[in-house]
């Protein structure tokens, strides 16, 4: 079984601040096809470091603006 | 559907359905001992049979989809990750009824079980190496 990922994003949401751009629209700017766009906006796939950039530059904003990482809770330091 | 997800449900209902219309010719022609069973005529009709099938069903989706745009005919890095994942599970399968097959030679077992056990492994190659995939576009697939 594959965990899910730690990785989230905002890629439907910026879509829609994006004139309600489709996801068949997302996919011909990045060159990829429309099941690979709705599989990362529904965080079951992760996108090489390559088309996440690529996402960022279609809607014009930086990468963490797109996806945010939520890592491990650490261990809190002794005082 | 991405047209590679296509194309791995046409290799896994073309495989099992040739192997299972193998079993039965098989089965419905039966020796004693089993091993004089006559067999080499409907693995190779099956296995004719399902290349000629899975090429003539590759051939139509190419076209229908053709007709639908480029995007209909678009594969990407996706695709291409789950396909690697599809032939790493199915080689495993391949392996396995390889080192079957070359113990079998070793022990001179008859070639009808020789020839079942390597035909097996191939049919279950291509049916769970193609589930794999299926399984992978429709779950959780994260390639690292």
């Amino acid at each position: 079984m594959v965990k899910p990922t730690r990785v989230t994003n905002s890629v439907r949401g910026l879509r829609f601040r994006a004139d309600e751009m489709t996801q068949a629209e997302l996919a011909d700017r990045i060159g990829v096809t429309r099941q690979t766009v709705i599989a990362i906006e529904q965080g079951r796939y992760s996108p090489s470091l390559e088309m996440a950039f690529r996402i960022a530059h279609v809607f014009g904003v930086g990468l963490d603006d797109v996806f945010q990482y939520t890592p491990d809770q650490e261990p809190q330091e002794q005082p | 559907m991405p047209i590679a997800q296509k194309r791995a449900w046409v290799m896994m209902i073309a495989s099992a359905l040739a192997y299972l219309v193998y079993v039965v010719l098989v089965a419905t022609n039966l020796s004693d001992p089993m091993a004089d069973t006559p067999y080499v005529a409907p693995l190779l009709w099956t296995v004719g049979g399902s290349v000629a099938a899975t090429v003539v069903a590759e051939i139509v989706i190419a076209s229908t989809s053709g007709r639908q745009g480029r995007a209909a005919t678009r594969t990407d890095e996706r695709d291409r990750e789950i396909d690697r994942f599809g032939d790493h599970v199915g080689q495993a399968f391949i392996i396995i009824g390889a080192l079957a097959a070359l113990v079998m030679v070793m022990l001179e077992w008859p070639y009808f079980w020789i020839a079942n056990v390597i035909y097996l492994a191939f049919v279950l190659s291509a049916v769970l190496g193609s589930a794999a995939r299926l399984a992978a576009y429709r779950q959780n697939f994260q390639p690292w």
